[in-house]
């Protein structure tokens, strides 16, 4: 194992794990966003007239047929100096990375909503519950409970895309390897063996996880 | 706003050398995907727990490590290891795009195999075929059907990903995107929006043309698709394979 | 060496005169549930048997064994004097087949399904001449040649082209007895045919088979609830019950003086039923 240097593979864990740390909080809180904002997609689209629903229906098709990658510079670069405000690299990433995958969320909450029954709906119209009762007590209860493991399979989704964000120089976990390899021009092996072990770790017991609840919750 | 147009034509040359780059990504990286979703599939079908065995530890861990860190690896720690450099860091962008998007196409193969009813399978019995017959005259032309939209929504995927390749300084067209604002930041804004649109030009002529072909595939199979519904996008409900 | 060819010389003869499908003892079970209990009988070269019995009692079963789309769970299943469930290993004794033992055997042997299953990925003529082509190793012009007189045969030569959704279900299986019948098998094991038909439909395939049984010399095994169809085509009848053989004989014989009383019992379920 002449390519493997314990010594910078020792060095390069709590470096790592620093980073690590950044990319925890941009997947939590980029989830967070892209969890809520979705709901909000998808109840617009259920509800709101044609002429709201179908300009919203193209952004949010434009913005799944485009990388967040390029949404990070258009963000970072475009949108984020006519702001006014400060806001600091970390921020935008999680807001791109949060309404990219509010898009795809959108499309599950969607079809959880659709796959209520329709005799709930009919129940809910009989007892004369106001409206937001009625989504909130009744509807998206039961769909949220249908579709959270593909909701959750978003959020191990958005949390391997989070080291994109090293591309507007946020130093999560792979933007730490990278610069601890680029100033020593070397343990490449070791820096990026273990970003990718930590991954792992990390993402596929959650995953065998969702696939339990997918399991548990009959489909 | 009038310096937008004036940039635009200046941003656009560079803007289409990086596309060439991207098609090349995404053309190569689907193809060595494709090959190994129908591998790695057709091996978790496999009646020997040592080939499902493997198939599910590879699928598993490429699905399981981000695409970046794979992408990190293939370009910087693989020539290490295996003292073995490939001459252009896109090499190692496609494999890396392969491999992973060939673990989870390897998912679809799956499903749609699955999908072919048992009866279709004892009737090849019947008629004697080898195993490789039943899947090459029976059972992958049906299963192909099924499998057409969901390789759609990761032919797409993979389109969007192949633009990681900028964090290993491969010069595709966000790359170039970039730098044209590094070399004058003014034009930042018409190079990005430029870049997103040709992104998007990019995944709906695929998303077009693999509805095309999935109700091309449905026809034959007599199960033909109204057309109002194949000109709609494939509607996926996950996010980047990534 | 003399007794060798001796011995050689008395299996051929018994392979020539012997049965050409025998059960021995043949035990199929599903976990605990046991469909075919010790089965034993066989059928002569060129004879016609129909199965009945109520569903469950293991008739479909035995041509799933005999197709090979089942294993059996203890006894040896005999097809043309070779096993067909075992093969001989270079000690003489009889193991489980493998791949290469099966196509071997499954040359002589054709099926037709409840449900037709024809390739939806293929039209008419392509169904029949693929495995004709690709298994027996016919030219593409030979294959559509014989295609087309067995299309003929079941009354379907405009339909060549056609795409199998496009066909009644009635013809949708002519199709699929031509296309078990171009693979040219010994012997030809039909399993409900007629069941999943509408009930107008069901004459024509009938009348198929009907000629197919009165113009060759195939074994044929019949699983079927039609009796006017069995009386037409059979020289005996097996009726079944939990596994087991429980009455056989002529088809005159066993439908109008059934002795035992579930066969009776049976049969006239089967009449009202109707």
């Amino acid at each position: 194992m002449s390519w493997w240097n314990n010594q910078a593979a020792l060095e390069l864990f709590p470096l790592l794990l620093e980073g690590f740390r950044i990319t925890l909080l941009a997947t939590l809180l980029g989830s967070l966003l892209a969890l809520t904002l979705g709901l909000v997609f998808a109840f617009i689209d259920r509800t709101a007239p044609e002429y709201i629903r179908r300009p919203l229906g193209w952004v949010l098709q434009f913005i799944r047929f485009t990388p967040p990658i390029a949404q990070l510079f258009f963000a970072y670069y475009v949108i984020r100096p006519n702001l006014g405000i400060g806001v600091d690299a970390l921020t935008v990433g999680i807001v791109v990375l949060g309404v990219h995958y509010a898009t795809y969320n959108a499309e599950i909450y969607r079809a959880g909503i659709e796959g209520v029954p329709k005799g709930q709906w009919e129940a809910v119209t009989a007892l004369s519950l106001p409206q937001g009762r009625a989504w909130f007590g009744v509807i998206l209860p039961q769909a949220i409970r249908r579709v959270l493991p593909s909701l959750g399979n978003n959020v191990i989704i958005l949390f391997k895309e989070v080291p994109v964000l090293s591309a507007i120089a946020v130093t999560e976990m792979v933007r730490v390897g990278k610069e601890y390899t680029s100033d020593h021009f070397a343990f490449y092996i070791e820096a990026f063996t273990i970003a990718g072990l930590i991954y792992l770790v990390a993402s596929y017991p959650t995953s065998l996880l969702m696939r339990k609840l997918e399991v548990r919750l009959g489909n | 706003m009038g310096d937008f147009f004036t940039t635009f034509a200046d941003a656009l040359p560079q803007l289409l050398s990086g596309i060439r780059i991207t098609l090349i990504l995404t053309a190569s990286g689907a193809v060595l995907a494709l090959v190994l979703s129908f591998l790695f599939g057709l091996m978790s079908r496999s009646r020997s727990i040592m080939v499902r065995g493997t198939s599910r530890v590879i699928v598993e861990f490429f699905r399981g490590t981000s695409l970046v860190v794979q992408l990190f690896w293939f370009v910087y720690a693989m020539p290490i290891v295996t003292g073995f450099q490939l001459d252009d860091p896109v090499y190692a962008g496609i494999i890396a795009l392969g491999l992973n998007y060939g673990a989870y196409g390897a998912e679809v193969v799956r499903g749609g195999l699955n999908a072919v009813p048992q009866a279709q399978w004892e009737a090849t019995i019947a008629l004697n075929m080898t195993p490789l017959q039943r899947l090459r005259l029976v059972i992958v032309p049906q299963a192909m059907a099924e499998m057409i939209p969901p390789f759609g929504n990761l032919l797409i995927q993979l389109l969007k990903a192949s633009s990681l390749v900028v964090l290993v300084g491969i010069a595709d067209l966000s790359f170039e995107a970039e730098k044209i604002r590094l070399t004058n930041a003014t034009e930042a804004t018409a190079a990005f929006s430029i870049s997103l649109v040709l992104y998007f030009v990019l995944a709906w002529l695929l998303n077009t043309g693999m509805r095309a072909w999935e109700g091309h595939a449905k026809a034959k199979l007599g199960r033909p698709v109204p057309r109002k519904r194949l000109l709609q996008p494939v509607r996926a409900d996950q996010g980047g394979a990534v | 060496m003399a007794t060798d060819t001796t011995a050689a010389q008395v299996e051929t003869d018994t392979q020539a005169l012997g049965p050409v499908v025998n059960f021995d003892k043949v035990v199929k079970r599903y976990g605990e549930l046991t469909v075919l209990d010790e089965l034993d009988f066989s059928v002569k070269p060129g004879e016609r048997v129909t199965l009945i019995g109520p569903s469950g009692s293991g008739k479909t079963t035995i041509l799933r064994l005999l197709m090979t789309l089942e294993k059996v769970t203890d006894g040896v299943i005999w097809v043309e004097g070779e096993p067909l469930s075992h093969m001989r290993d270079s000690g003489g004794e009889l193991v489980p087949a493998n791949e290469a033992y099966l196509r071997q055997m499954r040359k002589r042997i054709g099926m037709v399904f409840q449900q037709f299953n024809l390739f939806p990925n293929m039209n008419v003529l392509r169904n029949i001449t693929e495995a004709p082509v690709h298994v027996l190793g016919l030219s593409k012009d030979e294959a559509a040649v014989r295609a087309r007189e067995l299309l003929e045969l079941v009354g379907l030569s405009d339909k060549e082209n056609a795409h199998p959704s496009k066909l009644s279900g009635g013809q949708q299986q002519r199709v699929a007895i031509a296309r078990a019948l171009a693979m040219r098998p010994d012997i030809l094991l039909l399993d409900e045919v007629t069941s999943a038909l509408d009930p107008e439909l069901v004459a024509d395939v009938q009348n198929v088979l009907r000629d197919i049984a009165s113009s060759t010399d195939i074994t044929m095994l019949i699983v079927t609830h039609e009796m006017h169809f069995a009386r037409d085509v059979s020289q005996r009848v097996l009726m079944f019950d939990k596994g087991k053989i429980i009455e056989e004989g002529t088809p005159e014989r066993l439908f109008s003086e059934p002795r035992e009383e579930r066969t009776q019992k049976f049969l006239r379920a089967v009449l009202e039923g109707r």
